[in-house]
């Protein structure tokens, strides 16, 4: 076992060969380094973003206009269902996991996430169940009943085709995907955190992805069970939602909303969490409240399973119901408002600096407020009532979903990408870029409330003149445009600044948590000696003097362990980060690719009731599994 | 200011206590699997307090088979304990008698379960009374399987001698599984077989 050592005396290219990835197509397919997943998270979610994004695009070229017909209504209703599912499944969470994969080990002073396998078998489930559910346009047989998906529409009588199989089934594998990278979050949070970084000194990220995480692992399966009922109803005839049978189609709506609405908490918290790392680098002092919003991270993430039914306001629940789920949804304001304030106080009692990240965060914060008021007027179940199906609850979702994510997920980029490359983007092209979004997304977005209020209904695929809502959906349309001219934007600073944009250096923020203090990008083992940490914010200890949660002694980041005697990083206790063990972490492995590809087969052969092809998929899940828990030794990892 | 870090050298190499990172993510896998059977239970009774007809159909469900297979659900579980008990002392024997018994009666339970199905006069296509139960308990089945796989992959690598007194994690997860497996039961059992007894 090492002794302690100081960065410069680490024996850097003896950890490099232990950590390494393998050239070629094992290392390739086998690799477990969370950086590399992590950035493949990135990519994949991104595709998925422009891909909805040109399935919006082709949406609002149809609605310019009143009674245009670019689009036949069937093409409309799958462009709409797709651009929705993709959207909320394949590129909202996935590429804050990417992020949280990416930076999570770095900022909690770890070599890797708790359990490297089980995420790159997070990964390739997700890429599958992606190129799974995009198989069925090319079948002309895309999902089309909404994101949502309401029964009965979804039965077999009604929608005949393989389109809501697909949907079932490509969710259902999605679902594991994101309860295996959930389990792996909550581990790593648990267990992997450097020693001396108890809970109080964890930073809001951490909180946010670890609170989405526990949200996932009560909520996904609810949702798991309501696509199940759906598939056995559709391919077997099991009367779940259909009256006929004693079914009830409100079950669905039950068992998607207890997912569902927990699931725009999943999907926000770790976006959250990104801006609470940008706003106090950029205001130059450690967020305000911290101990405030962690709590209030976590009360958010539980009150949120208490809120379901404000998505079925209009189907005749009883009113004593309503109330409380109105009074609950209420009730959430309070987290989200000290949020806000916790924010706005970090930037008030700083000195901020605008880069393009703290541009983002603060655009991030508007937004917030916009989709949040827009939110809790439809809390009020009258308001609800005016409301329902109808564009403001676009214009709601999508402040939501695009201030409260992707909104964060720019800044988070903007943040971290000079982290990941070395290389800074390009700071006047990330103006541009943050402006040309900022208005696009209001001036397309924003009308979109009063062409609800003027009573214009979500999902129609065109709308006769003269209702008054011509202009605001030209203005939609052009708003959205300019949008996607944002997105561009970015795509060509990246692609540009990738090769040729200004060194970073390790801190090119002067930022005070400790993925600044490995260089950029960060070597395979991410820290040559482990660190020892004292305080929220270790790097700025020197200029802070006592932190809140900050014991006596300085944390120490340059001199430490080494543990190079095999794949080894600490493992420390759940509160406390007391150092309990020193962790022998797995090779690069195979398995979790195989296991992907046969979970894959058993969905194709599900979806088109193949059910040797099923039946050989399950045999090799069962097969892979095996192979991946057959024991080995604990030292079979160590490198001489 | 002080410079200490922690005495790495004082660590033992990998986690030789129960809550290591394995652990824990059999753990979530539990707590994730017990949500989803809550939902399964959770629309059982929904459908239940929106029936318009007699719910079941044909009134509670027979008890003749399921209760001692509950038993010998319980019985299994109570082998598995001594099996792990065992391995904690190091003894190989026990280990290996506990896994096989726990298996068979697992096995059994399986099978009669199988006969139960066979005996139901409705199928899961009649109505959605049988389509829960169907689903649930074939959930349940699958679940069982699984655990029983586990069990068996167990009982090999227990004779090929891979657990020993300090490590032995492979035993205590796929324990833990089966535990869970047996407990969900219990509330599928008390669901499905109980519950409209009393309604």
């Amino acid at each position: 076992m090492a002794e302690v050592q100081s960065v410069e005396t680490a024996p850097a290219e003896r950890l490099e060969r232990i950590w390494g990835t393998e050239p070629g197509l094992f290392g390739i397919l086998g690799t477990v380094d969370h950086k590399t997943i992590g950035k493949r998270y990135l990519v994949t979610a991104l595709a998925f973003l422009l891909i909805g994004g040109v399935e919006a695009m082709a949406m609002r070229a149809q609605l310019a206009g009143p009674d245009l017909a670019l689009l036949s209504p069937e093409e409309y209703d799958q462009l709409f269902s797709l651009h929705g599912t993709t959207m909320i499944f394949w590129y909202a969470l996935p590429i804050l996991s990417g992020f949280s994969n990416y930076i999570w080990p770095l900022l909690i002073g770890s070599r890797d996430m708790a359990y490297p396998r089980v995420n790159a078998l997070s990964y390739w489930l997700f890429l599958a169940s992606g190129i799974f559910l995009y198989t069925s346009p090319f079948l002309g047989q895309a999902p089309n009943a909404g994101w949502f998906a309401y029964a009965p529409y979804t039965l077999r009588q009604y929608n005949p085709g393989l389109n809501m199989d697909f949907y079932a089934l490509a969710l259902i594998f999605l679902t594991v995907s994101t309860t295996v990278g959930a389990i792996n979050f909550i581990g790593t949070v648990m267990k992997m955190r450097a020693p001396g970084m108890s809970l109080n000194r964890m930073p809001i990220f951490m909180y946010g992805t670890m609170t989405a995480s526990f949200a996932s692992i009560f909520a996904l399966p609810s949702l798991s069970v309501a696509l199940v009922f759906l598939y056995l109803e559709r391919r077997f005839g099991f009367p779940f939602y259909d009256p006929a049978g004693g079914g009830h189609p409100l079950l669905w709506q039950h068992l998607f909303w207890i997912f569902g609405h927990p699931w725009v908490y999943i999907i926000v918290l770790p976006a959250m969490g990104i801006v609470s790392e940008v706003i106090p680098t950029f205001a130059r002092r450690p967020l305000v409240g911290y101990t405030l919003v962690a709590m209030a991270t976590v009360a958010t993430g539980i009150i949120g399973f208490g809120v379901w039914v404000h998505h079925m306001f209009a189907t005749g629940l009883p009113p004593l119901s309503l109330s409380f789920f109105s009074g609950a949804s209420l009730l959430i304001v309070i987290p989200s408002g000290i949020a806000v304030f916790a924010w706005i106080a970090t930037i008030w009692t700083g000195r901020p600096v605008f880069r393009t990240p703290m541009l983002f965060a603060t655009g991030f914060i508007v937004l917030f407020v916009i989709g949040g008021v827009s939110g809790v007027v439809t809390a009020a179940v009258p308001y609800d009532w005016q409301v329902t199906d109808t564009y403001f609850v676009v214009a709601h979702l999508h402040y939501v979903l695009i201030g409260i994510n992707l909104f964060g997920v720019m800044a988070g980029f903007y943040y971290w990408f000079p982290k990941m490359t070395g290389r800074l983007l390009d700071e006047r092209l990330g103006k541009w870029n943050f402006w040309v979004m900022f208005v696009g997304f209001n001036l397309g977005f924003f009308p979109m409330h009063i062409a609800g209020l003027l009573g214009m209904p979500r999902r129609v695929y065109t709308y006769p003149a003269g209702l008054g809502w011509d202009g605001l959906n030209l203005l939609t349309t052009i708003g959205s445009y300019l949008f996607a001219l944002g997105i561009l934007l970015f795509l060509i600073n990246v692609a540009r600044s990738r090769r040729h944009g200004e060194s970073a250096g390790p801190n090119p923020w002067d930022g005070g948590t400790l993925e600044w203090a490995t260089p950029s990008p960060p070597p395979p083992y991410n820290f040559a000696v482990i660190p020892t940490v004292r305080s929220g914010y270790p790097l700025w200890e020197d200029r802070l003097g006592r932190l809140r949660g900050a014991a006596a002694a300085r944390s120490v980041v340059t001199r430490g362990p080494v543990l190079d005697q095999g794949r080894e990083t600490v493992d420390t206790s759940a509160l406390d980060a007391d150092p309990v063990a020193v962790l022998r972490m797995p090779q690069d492995s195979l398995w979790p690719f195989l296991l992907a590809v046969a979970t894959s087969v058993a969905f194709y052969g599900a979806v088109f009731g193949a059910w040797w092809l099923a039946g050989l998929g399950a045999l090799g899940i069962v097969a892979t599994i095996l192979g991946w828990l057959w024991p080995r030794s604990l030292e079979g990892g160590a490198v001489a | 200011m002080s410079t200490t870090t922690f005495p790495a050298a004082t660590l033992s190499l990998g986690n030789r206590f129960d809550r290591s990172p394995g652990w824990w993510a059999m753990v979530w896998t539990i707590v994730t699997e017990a949500s989803l059977f809550a939902y399964l239970l959770f629309s059982y009774f929904y459908l239940a307090s929106q029936a318009r007809a007699p719910w079941p159909p044909r009134g509670p469900l027979s008890l003749e088979l399921a209760l001692p297979n509950t038993v010998l659900l319980i019985l299994s579980s109570v082998a598995v304990i001594w099996a792990e008990r065992g391995i904690r002392r190091g003894d190989q024997r026990r280990l290996r008698i506990g896994l096989l018994v726990g298996f068979l009666l697992g096995l059994a339970f399986i099978v009669i379960q199988g006969i139960e199905w066979s005996d139901q006069p409705f199928g899961p296509r009649s109505n959605a009374y049988g389509a829960l139960f169907f689903t649930i308990t074939g959930f349940h089945g699958a679940h069982v399987i699984v655990g029983l796989l586990m069990l068996l992959a167990v009982q090999v690598w227990a004779w090929m001698g891979t657990f020993t007194e300090e490590r032995h994690l492979g035993v205590t997860n796929a324990a833990m599984y089966w535990h869970f497996v047996d407990v969900v039961w219990l509330f599928v059992f008390t669901s499905l077989y109980l519950s409209p007894r009393f309604a």
